[in-house]
């Protein structure tokens, strides 16, 4: 068994460790971790959430038991003090000696502090580890102002540190003419400027700073010009510094601007000792980013396993990386990519600014205008993403660039040419290395969420940027392979929504426990039996509670009201197009001073009756019934309400009457289950006062007829609805709607509202306007004989379930007491009427 | 029949109700002095199962009304709570839905017709509040 050491415990290090664990065959290696921190390794790069309450635990990479359980001896607090190359052993400041046949230098880097006098005075710090932070957050209460040395990415992270920990002023220090001077151009860097001082930072460019003022304590910083800056605290973040101290002492070759020197297999001089990370310095360059670090990990990894003996030449190197960056500093995007320098005798220009909005994009085309070779992003950088596989993939551009320029607006279909377009080894996740190919074969390999993906490839487990594009390239390769993304409704049935209607259609099932015997395995659960009784509703609309469908259906439907906090239960009659006669308001009155009910009028225009128990149900109904109400299916995924305005007969704008247009279409829908709940409405004139436009179907009069628009709704997401068919008739407006609505039952998600069914729906409107008014799949008559027979079968359940014992005896609270209500249902008085005590 | 005859040990089980009062694959609450059971029949098994009423995740005396199912290769009988569909192991009371509440449950026997409840709880666990406690210290 061979012995490796690793010298430091940050990220690098750490992922050295993981990635030998999973590639190594057991046994062969034994692994001691050395860190300086008392910590075990922790994400620097997400080190500012710190400030914002995020534990140093939530922030660890892994904890001490996955050290421990794969077998490395971990010591932390315990910095290596002397390597000794000849003997191969290191001794640590606690006076271990240990011996290596394999030594790996992760040791990263510290702060770099500029020669300024003073700087060991009090308040005076370096951003960089959680111990920094500490110090900092400590000292910081009191402070007023303090300014951050560094306008670079380091600097500007350390000053969204200063917002956050809440310091009412933050200067930001720049040697430079501008900010992020290695990232950005001069107008790149002006408009970074402009925007981070309207969020209240103050920059100061071009700034030598020469002394820390004050005598043991800060009290300002004085720069070579001789201006001064009162301030309270200085944090520095300029940059960093490799940590080879300790390979200089023993005598390892560094680098003219530090850094371990390596070779392309990350080996130092010495074949036995390895450097990666931060504390490396490959071809010069020292990469201070964490996903280079990780490159260099699997590089050593990869190096160090393969067996010399089999000659076996290892194809893995590091050949520089690629320092494209973006990321969002105190709200603002900012991104940069390839060479953003490229003058105009290298590469052609396309700028756009937008002083307005503060929003600079720039992007360098190669002279025969065909490639991309880098770029500048700042105030909106959505298609990095996009721009960054054009670079470096040297993928040629499109003819028109607009497209790459600006984020697709909403509306627009999602680009999925963009992923398929991608070279097999276009890097996806920077992070972890991992490649579209990789990606696409994990996929195939079985691995079709997005947790598995993550799970099996790494990829998006790092800064989580690319996860979008897994998505993509999931859903691309699933369907590359004839696949669609599988929709089995749940572990009881291997069918989609779609699937299971056609078997219940065809097979004239009639029962969930048919359903289950014939296609499904074990007892069901809440998510399948809902969806079937859905399904059966739909197709044969027999009153849901018979045969034993009972238990079978949603909790709400079970018992035909709406369950509300404390247990109690809500009921809502019918009104439909919320026209209603001052008797039955008188009914609903009585009815509800009667059962001690809270009644509030809904946003469908009807009366809701809150705080009924159980058992009280079936007799609040007998007497609406009595009165004439019906049901109104609030509790059921079915055709709710249909809202109306006025319209013609009251109200000086209207075209027609769209109240009895209203009451007709909420009649001739009432009680249809669909696979969400539905809402229409109809308005009388374009004023809209019903808010079609916000509904399921909603139809809006014109002066010839009426417009009907479909597959909008409010809710979180909201959608306007969108125009399927013009001056429509009223029965040929029937008609469609008809149509429209089989076509959704048989077709949707389970509860699936109609507005995402279309958004999924390929074709989108145009294709539904072909199915609906042109008839392109041949099946409309069908579908409306089919409506038909349905809505024949319609009977108010609430009258259904009164009149038959069987079912009027399930509403009980107590089996062995069905005279007894839930004691434990507590009201309170709320306004002069009743609301349920809060929960606890 | 009456249901204090040879099989039935009184000091142990109470009677709730008769089976036929039950539904078919979903529950019924059972009052037992100031106690809610709830009482659950999964007809494909004929097995009987028998929780506290109350959900611990809202406190709502609820889980008799919820839906019932089953879960995993071992087909561990279930019931999701109407309220926030959380579910529970009607074998171990063990809340399936990625949380440490636990609910009591009971075991349940079949006699003529009679269906008897448990006194001991077959988890023998603490009260609702000292287990959600416990779960956040």
């Amino acid at each position: 068994m061979k012995r490796i050491i690793v010298v430091g415990n940050g990220m690098v290090g750490y992922k050295f460790c993981e990635k030998m664990i999973a590639k190594a065959p057991a046994g062969s290696y034994h692994i001691t971790v050395l860190g300086e921190e008392p910590r075990p390794a922790y994400d620097r790069v997400h080190l500012t959430s710190y400030i914002n309450g995020t534990t140093a635990e939530a922030l660890t990479m892994a904890s001490l038991s996955w050290y421990k359980e794969a077998g490395i001896d971990l010591h932390l607090g315990d910095p290596v003090l002397k390597i000794d190359r000849a003997a191969k052993t290191v001794v640590t400041q606690s006076g271990l000696q240990i011996p290596y046949d394999i030594l790996i230098m992760a040791t990263g880097s510290a702060a770099m502090v500029p020669p300024i006098h003073g700087v060991e005075k009090k308040g005076v710090f370096v951003y960089r580890t959680i111990d920094d932070l500490d110090k900092i957050m400590a000292y910081a209460k009191g402070v007023k102002k303090a300014a951050v040395l560094g306008g670079g990415l380091l600097g500007l992270e350390a000053a969204k540190a200063m917002v956050d920990i809440g310091i009412d002023r933050t200067y930001v220090i720049e040697f430079a003419p501008k900010l992020m001077p290695r990232q950005l151009d001069d107008a790149g860097g002006a408009v970074l400027r402009s925007k981070l001082s309207a969020l209240g930072l103050k920059v100061h460019t071009r700034k030598h700073t020469y002394q820390v003022l004050g005598k043991e304590q800060i009290t300002g910083i004085q720069f070579v010009d001789e201006s001064e800056l009162s301030v309270d605290m200085l944090v520095i973040s300029t940059g960093i510094n490799a940590r080879d101290e300790l390979a200089k002492d023993a005598g390892l070759p560094t680098g003219p601007r530090g850094g371990i020197v390596v070779d392309d297999y990350m080996r130092t001089e010495d074949p036995a000792i390895y450097a990666i990370g931060e504390c490396a310095a490959h071809n010069g360059m020292i990469y201070g980013l964490v996903a280079p670090g990780y490159d260099m990990a699997e590089v050593a990894c990869t190096h160090i396993i393969a067996d010399p003996l089999q000659g076996a030449k290892n194809e893995r190197t590091f050949t520089g990386f690629d320092m494209s960056t973006k990321l969002k500093l105190i709200g603002v995007d900012v991104a940069s990519f390839g060479d953003p320098f490229l003058t105009a005798d290298k590469a052609q220009h396309v700028i756009y600014e937008d002083k307005v909005n503060g929003v600079y994009k720039r992007l360098n085309v190669s002279l025969d205008g065909k490639y991309l070779l880098g770029g500048v992003m700042v105030g909106e950088a959505s298609q990095y993403n996009n721009l960054l596989q054009y670079y470096k993939n040297s993928m040629p551009l499109p003819g028109a660039l607009d497209s790459l320029v600006f984020a697709a607006t909403e509306g627009d279909k999602p680009q999925g040419a963009g992923i398929s377009a991608l070279p097999d080894g276009a890097l996806i996740c920077s992070c972890e290395g991992v490649t579209k190919a990789a990606i696409c074969q994990a996929v195939k390999d079985g691995n079709e969420s997005i947790d598995d993906i993550k799970a099996c490839t790494k990829a998006g487990t790092g800064c989580g940027g690319c996860v979008p594009m897994l998505k993509d390239l999931a859903a691309m390769t699933l369907k590359t392979m004839g696949k669609e993304v599988r929709k089995d409704i749940c572990e009881h049935f291997t069918y989609s929504r779609q699937q299971l209607y056609d078997l219940i259609k065809l097979e004239g099932l009639s029962s969930f426990e048919e359903v289950l015997e014939k296609h499904g395995t074990g007892d069901g659960c809440e998510v399948c039996k809902p969806v079937i009784s859905s399904i059966l509703a739909s197709t044969f609309n027999e009153m849901i509670l018979r045969k034993n469908n009972d238990t079978a259906q949603d909790s709400n439907d079970r018992f035909l009201a709406n369950i509300q906090k404390g247990g109690s239960y809500s009921v809502v009659p019918r009104i439909a197009g919320g026209e209603i006669t001052p008797d039955k308001l008188l009914v609903i009155a009585t009815v509800a001073k009667k059962y001690n009910l809270y009644t509030k009028i809904t946003g469908g225009q009807r009366i809701d009756m809150f705080g009924a128990h159980l058992s009280d149900l079936p007799l609040i109904w007998k007497e609406l019934i009595d009165a004439g109400f019906e049901s109104g299916h609030a509790y059921g995924k079915s055709l709710r309400t249909v809202k109306s305005c006025v319209g013609s007969t009251w109200c000086r704008f209207g075209l027609h009457d769209s109240v009895s247009f209203a009451i007709q279409i909420e009649n001739r829908y009432k009680g249809l289950r669909t696979p969400h709940k539905i809402k229409s409405a109809v308005s009388g004139c374009i004023r809209e006062c019903a808010e079609a436009q916000s509904k399921d179907f909603g139809i809006i009069a014109t002066e010839k007829g009426w417009n009907l628009y479909v597959c909008g709704n409010g809710g979180s997401k909201p959608q306007h609805a969108l125009l399927l068919a013009q001056d429509l008739d009223s029965e040929t407006c029937i008609r469609y709607i008809d149509r429209f609505l089989m076509y959704y039952i048989k077709t949707a998600d389970p509860l699936t509202r109609t507005a995402t069914w279309l958004n999924k729906l390929e074709g989108g409107i145009d294709y539904l306007k072909k199915v609906v008014i042109e008839d392109c799949l041949g099946k409309c008559h069908e579908w409306e004989t089919e409506m038909q027979q349905v809505l024949s079968h319609y009977e108010c359940e609430w009258k259904a379930a009164i009149e038959d014992p069987s079912i009027r005896k399930r509403f009980a609270h107590f089996v062995n007491a069905p005279d007894q209500k839930d004691p434990t249902m507590e009201f309170v008085e709320m306004r002069t009427q009743k609301r349920v005590a809060e929960w606890q | 029949m009456n249901h204090t005859q040879q099989g039935v040990d009184r000091e142990n089980w109470f009677l709730a109700c008769q089976a036929e009062d039950v539904p078919h694959n979903g529950g019924v609450c059972v009052k037992r002095g100031d106690e809610q059971i709830a009482l659950f029949y999964f007809a494909r098994t004929n097995q009987w199962y028998a929780s506290q009423n109350l959900c611990p995740h809202r406190h709502q005396m609820a889980l008799s009304r919820g839906m019932t199912g089953s879960v995993g290769p071992d087909q561990q009988p279930k019931v999701a709570c109407p309220f926030h569909k959380k579910t529970f192991s009607l074998n171990s009371g063990k809340c399936l839905s990625g949380e440490d509440y636990q609910i009591k449950v009971y075991p349940v026997k079949v006699e003529d017709g009679n269906v008897y409840i448990g006194y001991q709880p077959l988890s023998n666990t603490e009260p609702v509040e000292t287990q959600q406690f416990a779960a956040i210290s």
